[in-house]
């Protein structure tokens, strides 16, 4: 929470989405201030991955316009914007689960310039050593060559987030990073998101459902309700706001 | 094939022609492409071996009345009854086994069906193209429009069934049984329906739909162990420019594909008949790419 | 070399352990034709399927694209190699229109640049079809793709069968080769034979490049793959050409085994050679470097072995094996030995992590 407040890496203004007839998101305004830590809350179905969806280029907007570090991303596709430094993770914990650990790692490099002559190289041997010292980060390490479908749900989730590091994202959009974790591991969990913002210097968007989680770990929180944005402030402004309080209640 | 067009453009009557026909025989394929739609809304496979459900019940109208002389619409619920028999068969056998698997084991497997029925027919009838007797004339309406009667009986028959099978899927229970399951497996099976049961009714219904289309299509048109695929891939271009659960936009593709069909054969010419159906099949696939890419949807 | 894919002992990742079946194959390879002379024409088409079967691999097995219609770039390559085998010393249309009326002759220097010629040129145009088919096919996902590839090659046969310039439904006559029979049929072997080899090397090589872990995450997970910035496109039509390259160079060499090349049932033979793609990989095991080439062997010396005793039914027998391999025995052979000794693979299981998704999988 100390993190000094940088420009805007992310800047989202007065976006709408419609899906399959309902207004998922309504001129949703916010931005991301470049090395800190955003969280994005709100009860289900108030439109955060529709949000997060928009933002990595999964679905095209209706209306208004997102931007990384100053630059339009709105009509770009997901790998053109992944290459641009911007990641997420997926709600649905997603891997290649027919390959190993350390292979996952692999082909999670960043893919910046996509350059012809790299795609028939081989991977290098300190390649293959960050991708083990991110195993070890996580805690994966001495289940590196284990095939990654085999793995428990909460050690995927743990992959996906060391895959996501190695991609060395810009930013780095969570989608409910610490559902499904074992409640003991929650704590390690967060330290190791702090980490990766202090330490590695990436900017982090988290949608988080755990209250305890988000307010522990975000310098400033988003709330939204209905598809709109409700309220915006440090987490002990947003614990305490009324409108807050009622969306999660009347939700209920 | 410059010289076919410009007899289009000269010739207004030969358009009327082309319709006619295309919108006749448009009717045979929706009611096929019915089938497709059914088992594949119903149990998520895509049944490759349409194609040949259709010819194997057009040998079974056209065998009939080459070896005891009845007459192919005779047949025709006979064959219905034969092949609605060998779907429940082959869904026991081998379509149970693959529903809940990945697209292509479905895909592989109902054409590894297809696959040994044409050769089974070749075996059986040998490779020679062959037409059922329909004993109908042929009239000319406006001297200008030649009408086989058989088309037309044939198309009036299309209606008629496909009125008896909307009828069937809203009024009885196994039709309510069906749509349920299509909707929703696992609520239907709540629900206490016996959905193995439905699987084993819709896979056997389409088949003996298919057989209703061959056995028409062997008065109308040629059939040939072979021609199996082909059947297949216009079935599929219909359901695809149609999509799911959608029966008028069913009937009105099938009846473009019919039209399609006349025109591409009558420019193109005879030889390059499966190319105007691929053709089709191209177009209708990348403009549904086109159409999703655009709205760029998450496939979950 | 990646040292994760190193790093472990197995089958696929060492060499050492697969050298009795690189010395196996080739010395079956190399003394084939001299034990059995008589069926060398015969053991020269086993290395065609082995090819067919990795070709089709590398887009089905390792990538995820199974397509149904690969048999195209077969029938491309061939017509390609007979137009600038026939082209560089006729000209093609009176040759072709010719064709039953006498045959033209070759003098030998001209059939072996032809010939050579004609194998290289039907590799790199099939290589460069590839893309082409590759913008149209890659938007489609799965079902539509095999349907759709499979359209493409049946269309293909009627195309080139209404084409009068290339002999339209008459075929062409290929140049005669100029030796004896014995001649021309080792010749022919080992042509294809080498030809097999270069595919299994080169493909093996590209398996342990980046690029094969990246079509192998095409497979496992395309909007993943795609989330993580790789240029999916890209690869796909890669992937494609590598294949297509092959096919060409296979078509060539078969049409020219044949001697007589005609649309619909040699060169694009799409429900027979077109299938046999498909079936041959997923007997042997699919997205595996040994499986196709393993399923290419078993199919083709079972089909050879039991054709002539099924008379009529041995084409039903074989539809019959490709719907109980593609239902019942998917893995095939070597997913099957993968399942029952999976540390000899290179798998890793840890009992612990096992069973902590056993317990996760039934809460």
């Amino acid at each position: 929470m100390n993190n000094a407040m940088g420009g805007a890496i992310i800047e989202v203004s007065n976006v709408t989405k419609t899906y399959g007839g309902v207004v998922a998101n309504k001129e949703i305004s916010l931005t991301v201030p470049e090395g800190t830590i955003t969280g994005l809350i709100g009860p289900n179905g108030s439109g955060k991955t529709t949000l997060f969806n928009s933002i990595v280029g999964y679905h095209p907007i209706d209306a208004g316009s997102i931007k990384l570090r100053g630059r339009e991303i709105s009509k770009l596709r997901v790998q053109q914007i992944a290459r641009l430094g911007l990641i997420r993770t997926f709600q649905q914990t997603r891997i290649f689960s027919k390959m190993n650990c350390v292979d996952n790692m692999l082909i999670s490099i960043p893919h910046r310039r996509a350059s012809w002559k790299d795609m028939f190289s081989y991977y290098s041997s300190d390649i293959t050593e960050k991708a083990e010292a991110l195993l070890e980060f996580v805690g994966l390490y001495r289940k590196r060559y284990l095939t990654a479908g085999d793995l428990s749900f909460g050690q995927q989730r743990l992959l996906e987030f060391a895959m996501a590091l190695m991609n060395e994202p810009d930013v780095l959009l969570l989608d409910e990073p610490t559902a499904g974790i074992n409640p003991t591991l929650i704590n390690g969990l967060i330290d190791r998101l702090k980490r990766a913002n202090t330490d590695f210097g990436i900017t982090l968007f988290v949608i988080e459902h755990n209250m305890r989680v988000i307010m522990n770990l975000a310098d400033n929180i988003y709330c939204l309700a209905h598809g709109e944005l409700l309220a915006h402030g440090v987490p002990e402004q947003i614990q305490k706001d009324q409108r807050v309080i009622d969306a999660y209640l009347g939700a209920h | 094939m410059f010289g076919n067009i410009q007899l289009l453009i000269a010739a207004p009557a030969l358009n009327v022609q082309l319709l006619l026909d295309g919108i006749l025989i448009g009717a045979i394929f929706a009611l096929a492409a019915y089938g497709l739609a059914l088992v594949w809304g119903v149990m998520n496979v895509k049944n490759l071996a349409q194609g040949d459900y259709v010819i194997l019940g057009g040998y079974i109208a056209w065998w009939g009345q080459k070896t005891f002389g009845i007459h192919p619409i005779v047949m025709l619920p006979i064959a219905c009854v034969l092949l609605f028999i060998m779907g429940w068969l082959l869904y026991l056998l081998i379509i149970r086994w693959v529903i809940n698997r990945d697209m292509f084991t479905s895909l592989l497997a109902t054409f590894g069906i297809a696959f040994m029925l044409a050769q089974l027919l070749n075996v059986a009838f040998g490779p020679e193209i062959q037409t059922a007797q329909s004993g109908m004339t042929t009239r000319t309406l406006f001297a200008t429009v030649s009408v086989a009667e058989i088309k037309v009986v044939s198309f009036v028959l299309c209606c008629v069934l496909a009125a008896l099978i909307v009828a069937f899927m809203k009024k009885s229970r196994m039709g309510q049984a069906i749509r349920a399951t299509a909707q929703d497996a696992r609520a239907a099976r709540i629900m206490g329906i016996d959905t193995e049961r439905v699987y084993a009714f819709t896979y056997a219904l389409n088949a003996a739909i298919c057989a209703a289309a061959g056995v028409l299509i062997s008065m109308i048109w040629v059939i040939q162990p072979f021609y199996g695929i082909t059947h297949a891939i216009r079935s599929f271009v219909i359901v695809t420019a149609a999509g799911l659960g959608n029966l008028p936009g069913v009937i009105v593709a099938a009846f473009g594909l019919g039209v399609a069909e006349q025109y591409g054969g009558f420019v193109l010419g005879a030889e390059l008949q499966q190319v105007s159906v691929v053709g089709l099949l191209l177009i209708v696939l990348i403009w549904r790419q086109i159409k999703l890419a655009r709205l760029r949807q998450v496939v979950q | 070399m990646s040292a994760a894919r190193q790093g472990f002992d197995s089958f696929e990742k060492n060499n050492r352990k697969q050298l009795p079946f690189y010395i196996g194959l080739l010395a079956f390879g190399i003394l084939g034709p001299l034990l059995f002379p008589n069926y060398t024409l015969q053991i020269a088409i086993l290395w065609i399927m082995v090819l067919f079967a990795q070709t089709w691999d590398t887009l089905g097995g390792q990538m995820g694209y199974n397509s149904l219609g690969n048999i195209f770039f077969f029938g491309a390559g061939m017509y390609i190699s007979a137009i600038v085998q026939v082209g560089t010393v006729y000209d093609v249309g009176l040759y072709t229109s010719a064709s039953g009326a006498g045959k033209a002759s070759f003098t030998p220097d001209q059939y072996y640049t032809g010939i050579s010629l004609g194998i290289l040129a039907a590799g790199v145009g099939s290589a460069l079809l590839a893309p082409i088919l590759g913008f149209i096919m890659f938007g489609l996902r799965a079902a539509y793709f095999a349907i759709g590839t499979l359209g493409v090659a049946l269309a293909a046969g009627e195309i080139i069968g209404a084409w009068q310039w290339v002999g339209g439904g008459s075929g062409i006559a290929m140049p005669v080769y100029p030796g004896s029979a014995d001649g021309r049929s080792e010749f022919f072997y080992w042509i294809s034979f080498a030809a097999a080899v270069a595919t299994f090397l080169v493909l093996r090589w590209l398996y342990t490049t980046r690029f094969g872990l990246a079509i192998n995450a095409i497979r496992d997970d395309e909007d993943k793959a795609e989330a993580t910035g790789i240029p999916t496109l890209r690869h796909k039509i890669v992937a494609w050409s590598v294949a297509a390259f092959f096919l060409g160079i296979s078509g060539a060499i078969f049409g020219n085994m044949t001697g007589f090349i005609e649309p619909l049932e040699v060169a694009f033979p799409t429900v027979t050679f077109g299938i046999f793609m498909v079936a041959m990989p997923l007997l042997g095991g699919k997205g595996t470097l040994w499986g196709p080439v393993l399923g290419a062997i078993v199919f083709h010396v079972v089909k050879e072995v039991t054709w002539t005793y099924l008379l009529g039914w041995q084409w039903v027998a074989l539809g019959l094996i490709i719907i109980i391999t593609v239902v019942f025995f998917q893995q095939g052979i070597m997913g099957w030995m993968k399942e029952k000794w999976p540390e000899k693979f290179g798998v890793v299981i840890d009992p612990v992590t096992a069973a902590e998704s056993r317990e996760e999988a039934t809460r």
